[in-house]
C-alpha cells in the first residue's frame, strides 16, 4: 500500500534554474494494485518513483508505504519496504559483482549485513532455480560477471533480484526502454508474472500507451508534477491507445505533430 | 643481489604489502581514492615507537597504532561524507595535519628502537628451524614473523570481503546508487572501510618501526604511490576476479616490487642511489598510467568501470 499526500518537490529552490518538479501530488495505491503511470517528459515520474524509494526527499506532503509514515526515511532504510528496477540496466546491478553476489545483495535487502558468509550452498541453489525460471540459460553462469550480460539479460536479473527479499512493493522506472522489442515484450511478460504470483503492489512507468493500457489495472497520468488523470475499472477496459492518446492530448491542451510518437 | 639484500627487500615488501591491502581497500574495493596514508604509515610507526620506548609492551603499542590509524581513517571519511569535500582533498588534509601530529606523538623527529621489545620477540620459537636451515638468523626471523603476521591479515582480509558485510562494502564501491538501494548504509561502509584501510597501514607503521629499528617523521613520502605500484603490479601478475586472489596479489605485487627496487639500486652500471626510491616509483607508476589501452590496470583504479 502506498499513499502520497500533497508532495512538493522543488530543485534548485531559490536560483534561476528552480524546477518544481512535483506539485502536490496525491496518489493512493492498494495493496496489490498495479498501476501504470504515463506523462510527457519532465512531468515529475521518475520524480514521484524517487520520492517514494527515498532518492529525492518530498519538502511537504507526506509519503507512507504499508502504513508506516517513510517520509523521512532515508533510501537504505526504505529498502526494506520497496523494491526498484532502473531504467538504466547498468544502474540496477554491480558490474563488478558476479550474478550470484548480485543476487545475494539483493536477498539481503532490509536485512542486518553480518559477518556470515554472503554466499553458501543453500542460496546458490536458490539462486540457480530463480534464474533458470528466467530461461536464459543463466543458471550456469552463477560466477559470471554480470558486467557480461546483455542489457536485457540484466534488466532480467534486476526484476528477479527485486522479489528476493519478499518485500511487497514494486517500482519500475520504463525499465524496458533500453531494450530491443522483442526483449522489452519479454522483460514486460516477466513483470506480469512477477507481480502477480507475488501479489506486488507496483507502479510501472512507460511512454508506451500501448504497455500503460495493457498491464495494470489502473493507469495514472502526471502533468506539470501532479496528477492529470487517473482511469481505471470499466472505463480503463474499454479504452484503447487512440482514446488515451486523445485523453492525454486533452491535459497537454495541444495536438502533437506526430502521433506515432507516442503510439509505439 | 646479497642473501641480506634479499632478505631486507622482502621484509621491507612484507610490511609494504599490509600498505598494498589498505590501498586496495580504498582505491579498488571502496572506489575512494585516499591520500590520508602518507601521514598513517608514519603515525603507526611514531604510537608504535613512542609507546615502545616508554616502556609499553609491544603488543599493545601496535594495537594502538592500529586505533590511531582507524582514527586518522575515520577524519578523512568524515570530512568527505559531512561536508561534502572531495576525496582526494579530505585525504590530502588529514594527512598535512598528520605530519605535526606524528611530530608530536614522537616528541623528536626520530625514534631509535635498539635493543627494545618488540613484536618480532614472539616469533623466537622459528629460531631453530631458521638455524636449521643455515639462514642468516635475525634478519630471516623477522621476514618469517612478518609472513606469518602478513599472510594471517591478508587471509582475515579475503574472508572478510566474501561476508555478507565485506561485499555490501564491494557494493558501496561499486555501484553506490544500487547499493542504497538495497538497503545499503553506504556512508557506514566507506566509514569502516578507510577506517580499515588506514588501520592495516599505521600496522604496516607500527611493524617498520619495530622491524627496522627506528620511528622517523619522514618514512611516510611516497607511501601512496609504493601501496599504488605494489596493487597494479599485483594485478598485472595474477588478472583475477577472484577477491581472494586478488587481495594475495597485492603481497606478491608489494613483495615483487621491493625486489625488483632492490635490483634496480644494486645494479651499480645503473647509478641509482637508495634516495632515488621515490623517483624511480614515481616514474613507473606515472609510465603506468602513460601505457594506452583497456588493459591498463592502473587507469581502472581511476575509474568507475571495471578493466
Ligand atoms: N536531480 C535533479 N536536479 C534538478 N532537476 C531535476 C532533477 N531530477 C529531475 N529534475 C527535473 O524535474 C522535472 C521532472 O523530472 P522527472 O525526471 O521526474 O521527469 P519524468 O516524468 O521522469 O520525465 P522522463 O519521461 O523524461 O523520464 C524535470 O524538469 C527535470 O529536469
Ligand atoms: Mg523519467
Amino acid at each position: 500500500m502506498i499513499s502520497v499526500r500533497d508532495v512538493h518537490v522543488t530543485f534548485g529552490r531559490g536560483t534561476p534554474l528552480e524546477n518544481r518538479a512535483l506539485r502536490g501530488l496525491d496518489l493512493a495505491v492498494a495493496d496489490g494494485e498495479f498501476i501504470t503511470v504515463i506523462g510527457s517528459n519532465g512531468a515529475g515520474k521518475s520524480t514521484l518513483l524517487n520520492v517514494l524509494s527515498g532518492d529525492a526527499r518530498a519538502e511537504s506532503g507526506t509519503v507512507e508505504v504499508d502504513g508506516i509514515d517513510v517520509t523521512r526515511w532515508p533510501t537504505p532504510k526504505r529498502a526494506g519496504l520497496i523494491a526498484r528496477v532502473f531504467q538504466d540496466p547498468m544502474a540496477g546491478t554491480c558490474e563488478r559483482l558476479t550474478i550470484e553476489e548480485n543476487m545475494a545483495l539483493a536477498q539481503a535487502r532490509g536485512r542486518t549485513r553480518g559477518l556470515g558468509p554472503a554466499l553458501d550452498k543453500p542460496r546458490r541453489v536458490l539462486f540457480r532455480d530463480k534464474l533458470a525460471m528466467l530461461g536464459l540459460g543463466l543458471e550456469d553462469r552463477l560466477g559470471d560477471s554480470m558486467g557480461l550480460l546483455s542489457g536485457g539479460q540484466r534488466q532480467a536479473v534486476s526484476l528477479l533480484m527485486s522479489t528476493l527479499a519478499g518485500t511487497k512493493t514494486l517500482l519500475l522506472d520504463e525499465h524496458t526502454a533500453a531494450l530491443d522489442p522483442r526483449t522489452a515484450a519479454f522483460v514486460l511478460d516477466l513483470t506480469r508474472r512477477i507481480v502477480e504470483e507475488q501479489k506486488l503492489t507496483a507502479l510501472m512507468v512507460t511512454h508506451s500507451m500501448r504497455d500503460a493500457l495493457d498491464h495494470g489495472s489502473r493507469t495514472v497520468m502526471l502533468h506539470e508534477g501532479k496528477v492529470a488523470f487517473d482511469i481505471a475499472g470499466e472505463r480503463r477496459k474499454t479504452m484503447d491507445v487512440p482514446d488515451l492518446l486523445q485523453l492525454f492530448k486533452q491535459v497537454r491542451g495541444e495536438e502533437l505533430a506526430d502521433d506515432s510518437l507516442l503510439l509505439s | 643481489m646479497s642473501l641480506i639484500a634479499t632478505l631486507g627487500a622482502i621484509e621491507i615488501g612484507l610490511v609494504f604489502a599490509l600498505v598494498a591491502l589498505g590501498v586496495y581497500i580504498t582505491f579498488r574495493v571502496l572506489d575512494f581514492p585516499d591520500l590520508t596514508v602518507d601521514g598513517t604509515l608514519p603515525l603507526g610507526a611514531a604510537v608504535a615507537a613512542a609507546m615502545i620506548a616508554g616502556g609499553i609492551n609491544p603488543v599493545w603499542a601496535t594495537a594502538a597504532a592500529i586505533i590511531a590509524g582507524c582514527l586518522a581513517g575515520t577524519v578523512t571519511a568524515w570530512l568527505n561524507i559531512r561536508f561534502a569535500i572531495l576525496h582526494l582533498l579530505a585525504g590530502i588534509l588529514t594527512m598535512t595535519a598528520l605530519f605535526s601530529i606524528n611530530l608530536r606523538v614522537m616528541g623528536v623527529p626520530n625514534i631509535p628502537l635498539m635493543n627494545r621489545p618488540t613484536v618480532i620477540d614472539f616469533f623466537t620459537w622459528l629460531n631453530p628451524f631458521i638455524a636449521a636451515m643455515g639462514l642468516p638468523a635475525r634478519p630471516t626471523l623477522r621476514v618469517m614473523a612478518l609472513l606469518i603476521i602478513v599472510t594471517v591479515i591478508a587471509a582475515l582480509l579475503a574472508r572478510f570481503l566474501k561476508t555478507e558485510f565485506g561485499l555490501a562494502m564491494r557494493a558501496t564501491g561499486a555501484n553506490p546508487r544500487m547499493a542504497r538501494a538495497q538497503g545499503i548504509r553506504t556512508d557506514m561502509y566507506i566509514y569502516v572501510g578507510v577506517a580499515l584501510s588506514n588501520g592495516l597501514v599505521a600496522l604496516a607503521g607500527a611493524l617498520f618501526a619495530q622491524t627496522a629499528g627506528f620511528a622517523d617523521v619522514s618514512i611516510g613520502t611516497g607511501t601512496i604511490i609504493a601501496g599504488l605500484a605494489a596493487v597494479i603490479l599485483g594485478e598485472t601478475i595474477f588478472r583475477t576476479r577472484s577477491i581472494v586472489v586478488a587481495v594475495f596479489s597485492c603481497l606478491i605485487g608489494a613483495i615483487a616490487y621491493r625486489l625488483a627496487i632492490a635490483l634496480a639500486l644494486n645494479a651499480g652500471w645503473l647509478g641509482l642511489r637508495a634516495s632515488d626510491l621515490n623517483l624511480v616509483t614515481a616514474v613507473l607508476v606515472g609510465i603506468a598510467l602513460m601505457l594506452p589501452g583497456v588493459a591498463n590496470p592502473l587507469r581502472s583504479l581511476f575509474k568507475r568501470s571495471a578493466p
